[in-house]
């Protein structure tokens, strides 16, 4: 993989993909107006399936795979080889044509909206159809899979589908690698366990698909895609109660502002250079959320103070008193129902680091740099970075101080998108 | 525990009889053994699954395909493993597989035994659509149907629910789910008898894996979203003990408002919220002030009259919670203008923040506060009959009064009024509660 060598100049990946993906849509398509449709309507049938799907599109920052139906569906007519027992002739590039197709009727009304597919998501869905038909329909219009009969054929089928699931997964790593810098290691491991949620349901559908068609003809398409919509739906609504669950949270955080105790934005600070940090030391995605639910409330104890602390600065106040607004902000967290990891991280806040988990340091050094920095004119953030490099020795981890040092150079360099 | 009562084990013992009796024939089936064995396991796994991931209900699609692949008797026993083996949480265990068991037997029984009459199963053999969808459309009506009787049978005998409400809306409840679980099915059976096999048809159990497995994932972040609204109002609690269970009762009070004005579940809900949440922002106001006894000064008091836009601030980045930002707001607003923070009149104030300002005056007054005792339901109500159309919208006040007459008024106390999570609660919950019921 070329990951390291585009680490440290992003655009020619992102240039090369592209580029790969223009390419084969222009070649299919050339291809096609040359030769003509096969079956039309097979392709027809499909179009209208992947048409559907694309229709029922959604997207939004923590969506893993906003059309499920249309991506299965894709697949399907990539490994199509029969139709109700007769076989199929049509090739590679028909498939792609025909995809591309239906994937940019069907995304004209979210492009009206504003939320149309990146091309990033088109570039994605090219190259993965495109390597799947490629792999199956010439070797399969040769005849080369008639001796795969039975159960070995459906097996071949769900070999070629991981296989392409495994390609796209690296794909989709490497092409958030170079556009955020991100580590790739953890984007990737966060795609291939994606794969076992929502993605191996698209593979077993587009496999399950291509199968029934052989089997029954056209007829399988409406049959099989109600139950597959209806993933789709859960999947739809799980992300919705997530982000209202986030929103909540947040609110949450801000009592601490409203109420006086911390000055305005803070906890949303805090939070946002905080999992910038964990994604720095390669924490994955479901450590994120609760490093990030943990910083959005780790000064939540205070509302059981009378007085506020002056200013809301946490990190100057005695260590007892310290620990004892996190043990008492862990107590409010359990009453929230978020993941008990949560409540510990608030509530091992002002530990020492060597005793802490590491989320627990990352929101302690972050909370003490936001603290220092935000008075401090110009010359802030570098005299508290200094600051928590003198203090490493006993509170703050250095590893996490070094991430964070790191993270602040990069968005003094990049634009300050964070969170 | 309650005994169950002994008609409902007679019943019981009625439905397994059916079952045994469904059983019967299956020495003098002609079936294939490993294919039954096969999906029994697959079955029984899929229901220790759910049962550990807490799913609600069955795991549809193997039985049906049982029902479209096997002779009546033969499907009937697919069901038996997975319900016997299965664990039950509530007592008593024994009966309830049981009833599980016989149940599941013969509905399944009896959907098979449709399916079987037309001809279904050589449509499936033959993979003949669109007929095969016929005979597979009934099965799922049959198997909704005597699922929804029996199940009505025991709500009626067990529970002693009245025979209209039990069966109330039980077979449309099931039919939505369980004809998804049909189209799977189908196409698990269509693909089991292909030259592709078992194989190719145990690919289709695995979208619906997911889509079960994400559906309970929402579940439990719903669940873990509602403890975190009420962890909001639990910090109010924190600093102004004397209003403890205000914000869950005036929830309570908005909601039965809504829905004796007609409004639907989610605009209902939304209110809920909307009472629960109103004096969040009571955050922004000073402990000391909130704690003080005795009489404010002008000064105090406007400090005090912030709160509904502190709470506004607050609140307002949570979208799914719509107008019930509005009555946040604008709670304290009165209908002649002379109410706070903008001096609203009649029909510019919200109508949720008119909902919200009957319900928060009727628990102010049916409950005990520092400075005076809680009055009784009725002369609240007749408190605010005298003020409305000066301060309540006539509307809610009435509708408030008719929901009191129709249910009485049972403000729940919510459980972490006790809980033991080392928050200080120093003052006891409020006193003299009797006193508020009628």
């Amino acid at each position: 993989m070329s990951a390291s060598r585009t680490s440290r100049r992003p655009p020619p990946l992102l240039a090369l993909v592209h580029g790969c993906a223009l390419l084969l849509a222009l070649g299919a398509l050339g291809c096609v107006l040359w030769t003509g449709l096969e079956e039309r309507g097979t392709a027809l049938a499909f179009g209208v399936l992947i048409t559907v799907g694309e229709l029922n599109r959604r997207s939004g920052p923590h969506v893993r795979e906003a059309a499920p139906l249309g991506a299965a569906g894709a697949l399907s007519y990539a490994l199509l080889g029969e139709n109700a027992g007769a076989p199929t002739h049509h090739g590679a590039a028909q498939v792609v044509t025909v995809v591309l197709a239906a994937s940019l009727v069907g995304s004209v009304p979210h492009v009206g909206r504003g939320q149309g597919p990146t091309a990033d998501q088109l570039a994605r869905r090219v190259l993965t159809v495109g390597f799947a038909a490629v792999c199956f329909q010439p070797l399969y219009n040769q005849g080369t899979f008639t001796r795969w009969d039975g159960p070995a054929y459906a097996l071949l089928l769900l070999a070629l589908l991981s296989l392409t699931a495994l390609c796209d997964a690296v794909l989709a790593a490497a092409l958030a690698h170079s556009r955020t810098r991100w580590p790739f290691g953890p984007l990737l491991r966060d795609e291939l366990r994606a794969l076992l949620g929502i993605g191996s349901a698209v593979v077993a559908t587009g496999a399950v698909m291509a199968l029934a068609v052989a089997v029954a003809g056209l007829w399988a398409l409406p049959v099989f895609s109600v139950p597959l919509l209806l993933t789709q739906l859960s999947v739809r609504r799980y992300a919705a109660v997530r982000s209202t669950y986030r929103q909540t949270i947040a609110s949450l955080a801000r009592a601490t502002e409203i109420a006086g105790y911390t000055p305005a934005g803070h906890a949303r600070r805090v939070a946002a250079l905080s999992r910038e940090v964990g994604r720095e030391l390669g924490m994955s995605r479901p450590e994120l959320t609760v490093l990030e639910y943990a910083a959005l409330m780790h000064d939540i104890g205070q509302l059981s103070l009378v007085d506020p602390v002056p200013a809301g600065a946490t990190a100057v106040l005695p260590l007892a008193e310290q620990r004892r607004i996190a043990l008492l902000g862990g107590a409010v967290v359990r009453q929230t129902g978020v993941d008990a990891a949560v409540a510990v991280v608030v509530e091992r806040q002002a530990d020492p680091c060597r005793e802490q988990p590491p989320a627990a340091r990352i929101v302690r050094a972050v909370n003490a740099y936001e603290e220092k920095a935000r008075d401090a004119g110009p010359g802030g953030p570098l005299t508290a970075l200094e600051e928590l490099r003198l203090g490493t020795a006993g509170d703050y981890a250095p590893e996490v101080v070094e991430a964070l040092a790191r993270v602040l150079s990069r968005d003094c360099l990049t634009s300050p998108v964070t969170g | 525990m309650e005994a169950v009562p002994a008609r409902a084990r007679a019943y019981v013992a009625c439905v397994a009889v059916a079952a045994l009796l469904c059983l019967l024939p299956l020495p003098s089936v002609r079936t294939s053994w490993w294919e039954l064995a096969l999906l029994a396991a697959l079955s029984a796994g899929c229901e220790r699954a759910a049962a550990r991931w807490r799913f609600a209900g069955t795991f549809h699609p193997v039985l049906l395909a049982g029902v479209f692949l096997l002779p009546p008797p033969a499907a009937a026993l697919v069901a038996l493993p997975g319900a016997l083996l299965s664990p039950v949480e509530r007592r008593p265990r024994g009966l309830r597989r049981l009833w599980r068991a016989a149940q599941l037997a013969v509905s399944v029984w009896a959907a098979a035994r449709v399916h079987w009459a037309m001809g279904g199963r050589d449509a499936v053999v033959a993979s003949d659509f669109p007929y095969a969808l016929a005979p597979a459309g009934v099965a799922v009506l049959v198997l909704c149907l005597v699922l929804s009787m029996l199940d009505g049978g025991i709500l009626v005998l067990a529970e002693r629910m009245p025979a209209r409400r039990a069966w109330h809306g039980l077979f449309l409840r099931s039919l939505g789910p369980v004809a998804v679980h049909g189209l799977a099915g189908l196409m698990m059976a269509v693909l089991w008898r292909s030259p592709y096999g078992p194989v190719a048809a145990l690919l289709v159990l695995l979208p619906m894996y997911v889509s079960w497995w994400v559906f309970a994932q929402y579940h439990r972040e719903r669940a873990a979203h509602q403890a975190t609204i009420r962890a909001l109002v639990q910090a109010v609690d924190i600093k102004d003990e004397y209003t403890r269970g205000h914000s869950e009762r005036v929830g309570q009070a908005s909601m039965m408002i809504a829905r004796e004005l007609g409004m639907d579940d989610d605009r209902t809900e939304v209110l809920r919220f909307a009472g629960i949440l109103h004096d969040v922002g009571k955050l922004g106001v000073p402990t000391r002030l909130l704690r003080k006894d005795g009489p404010l000064t002008p000064e105090e008091r406007r400090v005090i009259e912030l709160h509904p836009e502190y709470g506004h601030e607050m609140v307002r980045g949570i979208s799914f919670l719509g107008e019930a930002r509005a009555a946040v707001l604008h709670h304290h607003e009165r209908l002649d203008g002379s109410g706070y923070p903008y001096g609203l009149m009649g029909g510019q104030i919200p109508e949720s923040a008119r909902v919200v300002a009957v319900a928060d005056a009727f628990d102010a007054m049916t409950s005990t506060r520092s400075y005076r005792r809680a009055r009784p339901v009725g002369a609240a109500l007749e408190e605010l009959e005298k003020c409305a159309g000066s301060q309540f919208d006539p509307r809610m006040v009435t509708a408030l009064a008719r929901a009191l007459a129709r249910h009485g008024w049972h403000p729940a106390v919510t459980a972490d009024e006790t809980d033991g999570t080392g928050v200080p609660h120093p003052r006891p919950t409020v006193a003299g509660r009797h006193g508020v019921r009628r």
